[in-house]
C-alpha cells in the first residue's frame, strides 16, 4: 500500500528521534496528511494548550498519494495548533519536499517540546540527526537552504525551513521549502520558531518503502486524471499561461474584490496588478515580469509563476540577490499586497512577495494586516512618528518598508507581525480587521459572493478560501453554476465542497486538481494505491469525519458558534460598486441551515448521533 | 529507423513526472533517485533543462568498458548496460563526458538510459512534449519547420 507505515517522533527537549509504527487503524479512518496528522495532534496534545510553548506539537505530514506519479502527488501539510488564531492550524505545500519525505520512507514525522538551542532535523533515509543550527539562526530561507545544501555535499536534498520572520515570533510566519513554495497560513512558521527548530532536511533513497497496493489499477486511475487535467479549460490552459492570477480582472468585474481593507468591493488598478499585466512588457525595462511557469512534483497543471523583477525598481536598486528570478506573486498575494492596500505597483508586489518567501511570511496576513494599519493611520489612529513613516493606501513604499520590518521582527514591524487582529485590538479598532477567528480573509469580498461569506465564517482554520472553494459554483460554474448572490442552497454545496476538500488535502494531491476533477476521478487513484475499503461512502464520511474532528477540536479549544461570524464590516457596510452593490452578507441566513446539514445543534456542536455515525467518541 | 529522444527545456516545467517514471520503469519503485534522467533546475534564470544520454554514436563508455557490459542496441541503437556482465568498477562513469553513466550504490552496478527497448517511459510521462522521441535523423525538424515558417515566400509586390 502507499504508506510507508512509518513515523517518526522527535523530541527537540530530550533530542531524541524513534521510529513508531503508522497507526493504521486511525489511516483507516482519517486517510492520510490533514485528517491523519490532526488525529494524532488532537490525540497527543490538549486542545487548551499555549500554540508557542514547548507542550503544543508540530507535524509534518503526507499522504498516500504523495510521491507517488499521481498528478499533483507532492503534497505535504503542516499541523499543528495555530498562534494567530488559537484554532487547529493546517498549512498545505507543494515543491518537492514531500515526497522526498516519502521516499526517505516516512510517512509522518512528530516534533514535540522545544530544543534548548537552535537545531536542524538532519534525514537520510532511517537516519535521522538533530544537528546545531547556531551557525544558521538569523539567515533567511534561501540562505539557509543553500548553507544545508553545501555542508552535506548534497544538491538533491530537500530542505523546509524558517526564515527570520519565524525566529523573531512573527504570527504568521511560515514554513518554506525548495525556496518558494510555502506552508503559508496560519503562522505554523511561528511554531516551528518557538521550538527552535529552524530546518528540517531530507533526502530520500528507498525502493521499498512504499508501492501503490494495486499497480495496475493506479496507474490507470492516474493518467485517467491526467487526461481530465489536461482536456480541462482551466487546469489545461488557463492555470498553466496565467496562474492563479488569472481571476484578478474576473473577480474585481463581479465585485468580490475587497479593496482598501475592504472599504470597497472594486480595485481600479486590478489590471495592473493582473495575471495579465505580469505577461505584458513593462514601460520601464520592455520586459515582462512573469518569465516562465512551473510545477510542483508531479503536477501536470503547472501554475507556478516564476518572475524576474525591474532591477531598476525603487525596492530592488543595488540589489542583485532579488534582481534573478524567483517565486512571482498568485492571486491572493497579488490580492493582499495590492488591493487590500490600494497599491497598483506590480513591481513591488513581485519584490514583497519574494521577502515573503525568502523570510516566511503568509503574504495574505501580512498584506491585510498593512492594509488595516493604513486605514488605521488614515484614521489618525497611527501616527507617522509611531510608524516611522507615511503609510497611506497605495503607498508602494510603505509596503515596501514595513515588510522588511516585518520580515526581520523591527521597528514598527514588530506590531505587524502580530496580524490584524491584535493591531486593530491595540488602536481600540477591532472591528477593522478583516479576519475570522482571527485569520484573515483572503481575495474574495463575502458581499459578493455569500458561499465564500459563509465559507469564510465556518472554516475551521480561520478564514480562508482553501477549505471549500465557493468561487467554483459562484463564479466558474464548477460544478454548477449558482447566483453568488443567493443564500439558499449555499449550506449543503458547501458542506459538500468542505468534505471533499478535506479528502483532497488528506490524500497528497492539490486541490486545484478539483476545477477538473470531482470525486469520481479521485477516488480510483485512492482506492488503487491503498488497497482495503475506500469507496465513495467511505471516502466521502472520511471528509465529513476530518471536518468535524477539527471543529470539536476548536470547541475544545474554548470557539464557540459566536465565532461563526465576519468582520462588521462585510455583515453591516452595503458593497458600494458593481454586480453586488448595496448587499451585505446575510450570514444569518445561512448559518443555522449550515449547522442544520452538518449535523450540529442550533449551537454549532456536534450532536451526538453526527458523533455517532462518524464513529468520533464524544 | 531509429529514433531520439529530443528535449525542449523551453518546454519543461520541472514536474520529475519523467523522473518517476523512469525509476518505475526499470526499478518498480517511486524514488527519482533511480531515474536515468534527470531535471535541473536553474533557480536564478527560471529554467528548468532535462537532462540524459544522448547515446553517443562512439560512446566513451562502450569503449572504456573492460569486461564489455555495455553493448549496442541494434534495434532502438542505445548502449545497454548489461547487469549480469557489469562488474561495477566506474570506468565508463569516468569515461562519460557528458555525466550520463551512473554508480548505483545499492546494486552494485552502473545504470544508464536505455530508451526503454524503443518506447521511452519519460516521453510516455511527459505532460507538456519536453520529452519526445523522433526520428533520429530529424531531431532538427520542429526548429526548422519554425524558421520555415519565418519565411516569406509571399514578398509584397513592388
Amino acid at each position: 500500500m502507499s504508506y510507508t507505515k512509518k513515523i517518526l517522533r522527535v523530541n527537540l527537549t530530550a533530542g531524541t528521534c524513534s521510529a513508531e509504527p503508522l497507526n493504521l487503524e486511525w489511516a483507516a479512518q482519517y486517510l492520510g496528511q490533514r485528517g491523519l496528522a490532526t488525529k494524532y495532534l488532537a490525540e497527543e496534545i490538549d486542545p487548551k494548550v499555549d500554540p508557542l510553548s514547548p507542550d503544543n506539537k508540530l507535524i509534518f505530514a503526507t499522504g498516500p498519494l504523495t510521491g507517488t506519479a499521481a498528478s499533483t502527488g507532492g503534497r505535504y501539510s503542516v499541523i499543528t495548533k495555530g498562534p494567530l488564531t488559537g484554532a487547529i492550524a493546517c498549512s498545505n505545500s507543494g515543491g518537492f519536499f514531500g515526497a522526498e519525505l516519502k521516499f526517505a520512507g516516512w510517512d509522518m514525522v512528530i516534533f514535540e517540546g522545544r530544543s534548548p538551542k537552535p537545531v536542524y532535523l538532519l534525514l537520510e533515509d532511517d537516519q535521522a540527526t538533530l544537528l546545531d543550527a547556531g551557525h544558521l539562526w538569523g539567515k533567511t530561507v534561501w540562505e539557509t537552504e543553500e548553507t544545508i545544501k553545501t555542508t552535506h555535499q548534497d544538491p538533491l536534498m530537500r530542505v523546509s525551513s524558517i526564515g527570520r520572520a519565524g525566529e523573531s515570533g512573527v504570527l504568521f510566519a511560515a514554513i518554506v521549502n525548495d525556496l518558494h513554495r510555502a506552508a503559508g497560513r496560519s503562522g505554523v512558521g511561528a511554531v516551528m520558531g518557538a521550538k527552535n527548530l529552524k530546518a528540517f532536511a531530507v533526502r530520500g533513497t528507498r525502493t521499498d518503502a512504499y508501492a501503490p497496493a494495486d499497480p495496475e489499477a493506479f496507474f490507470a486511475a492516474v493518467d485517467k486524471g491526467k487526461a481530465v487535467l489536461a482536456a480541462n479549460p482551466v487546469t489545461g490552459q488557463g492555470l498553466p499561461a496565467y496562474g492563479t492570477q488569472v481571476l484578478m480582472n474576473v473577480i474585481n468585474e463581479v465585485g468580490a474584490l475587497p479593496t482598501r481593507n475592504a472599504s470597497q468591493v472594486q480595485f481600479e488598478g486590478a489590471r495592473a496588478i493582473s495575471g495579465e499585466a505580469m505577461k505584458e512588457p513593462r514601460a520601464t525595462d520592455g520586459k515582462t515580469n512573469l518569465i516562465s511557469h512551473i510545477g510542483c512534483f508531479g503536477c501536470t497543471i503547472a501554475c507556478g509563476r516564476i518572475s524576474k523583477m525591474d532591477p531598476g525598481h525603487f525596492s530592488i536598486k543595488g540589489k542583485p540577490e532579488y534582481q534573478g528570478a524567483s517565486g512571482g506573486v498568485e492571486y491572493e498575494a497579488a490580492w493582499a499586497l495590492g488591493a487590500a492596500c490600494g497599491i497598483n505597483d506590480l513591481e513591488a508586489l513581485t519584490y514583497v512577495n519574494f521577502l515573503c518567501n525568502e523570510d516566511g511570511m503568509d503574504p495574505i496576513t501580512l498584506g491585510s494586516t498593512i492594509g488595516a494599519a493604513m486605514e488605521l493611520y488614515e484614521q489618525g489612529l497611527i501616527t507617522r512618528e509611531e510608524a516611522g513613516m507615511e503609510l497611506p493606501f497605495g503607498s508602494a513604499e510603505a509596503l515596501v518598508k514595513l515588510s522588511e520590518l516585518a520580515a526581520r521582527g523591527e521597528g514598527f514591524g514588530q506590531v505587524i507581525g502580530l496580524g490584524s487582529k491584535r493591531l486593530c485590538a491595540k488602536y481600540g479598532r477591532p472591528e477593522l480587521s478583516m479576519s475570522v477567528k482571527g485569520l484573515e480573509f483572503p481575495a474574495y469580498d463575502g458581499r459578493g459572493l455569500q458561499g465564500m461569506a459563509l465559507e469564510y465564517a465556518t472554516s475551521n482554520r480561520g478564514a480562508c478560501h482553501v477549505r471549500g472553494y465557493m468561487v467554483s459554483p459562484e463564479v466558474l460554474g464548477i460544478p454548477v453554476k449558482m447566483d453568488p448572490a443567493a443564500t439558499e442552497g449555499k449550506a449543503p454545496m458547501l458542506k459538500a465542497f468542505q468534505d471533499l476538500t478535506a479528502v483532497v488535502d488528506s490524500a497528497g494531491i492539490c486541490l486545484f486538481t478539483t476545477f477538473a476533477w470531482s470525486a469520481d476521478d479521485i477516488q480510483p487513484q485512492i482506492q488503487a494505491a491503498c488497497g482495503g475499503d475506500w469507496s465513495m461512502p467511505t471516502l466521502m464520511a472520511a471528509g465529513e469525519r476530518i471536518w468535524n474532528l477539527e471543529r470539536r477540536f476548536n470547541l475544545a479549544a474554548g470557539f464557540t458558534a459566536k465565532d461563526d461570524t465576519l468582520p462588521r464590516r462585510i455583515l453591516t457596510e452595503p458593497a458600494k460598486t458593481g454586480p453586488q452593490q448595496g448587499k451585505v452578507a446575510e450570514l444569518a441566513r445561512m448559518l443555522p441551515e449550515y449547522y442544520q446539514v452538518r449535523g450540529w445543534t442550533p449551537e454549532g456542536v456536534p450532536t451526538p448521533e453526527t458523533n455517532a455515525r462518524l464513529g468520533l467518541v464524544p | 529507423m531509429h529514433k531520439s529522444l529530443k528535449l525542449d527545456p523551453n518546454k519543461c516545467t520541472g514536474c520529475l513526472q519523467c523522473e518517476m517514471a523512469c525509476a518505475y520503469q526499470h526499478h518498480k519503485t517511486f524514488n527519482t533517485s533511480r531515474s536515468r534522467i534527470k531535471i535541473f533546475s536553474f533557480e536564478r534564470e527560471g529554467r528548468k533543462v532535462p537532462y540524459t544520454c544522448t547515446q553517443c554514436d562512439e560512446a566513451w563508455c562502450l569503449h572504456a568498458c573492460p569486461v564489455e557490459a555495455i553493448v549496442r542496441d541494434p534495434k532502438t541503437g542505445a548502449k545497454v548496460v548489461l547487469e549480469d556482465l557489469c562488474v561495477g568498477c566506474k570506468v565508463c562513469t569516468v569515461a562519460c563526458p557528458f555525466g550520463t553513466v551512473n554508480y548505483m550504490a545499492k546494486t552494485g552496478k552502473v545504470q544508464k538510459c536505455d530508451l526503454c527497448a524503443g518506447d521511452p517511459a519519460c516521453a510516455k510521462a511527459c505532460p507538456t512534449g519536453a520529452i519526445t522521441y523522433v526520428d533520429a535523423d530529424w531531431t532538427g525538424l520542429g526548429r526548422m519547420r519554425q524558421w520555415a515558417e519565418k519565411t516569406d515566400t509571399n514578398p509584397a509586390t513592388v
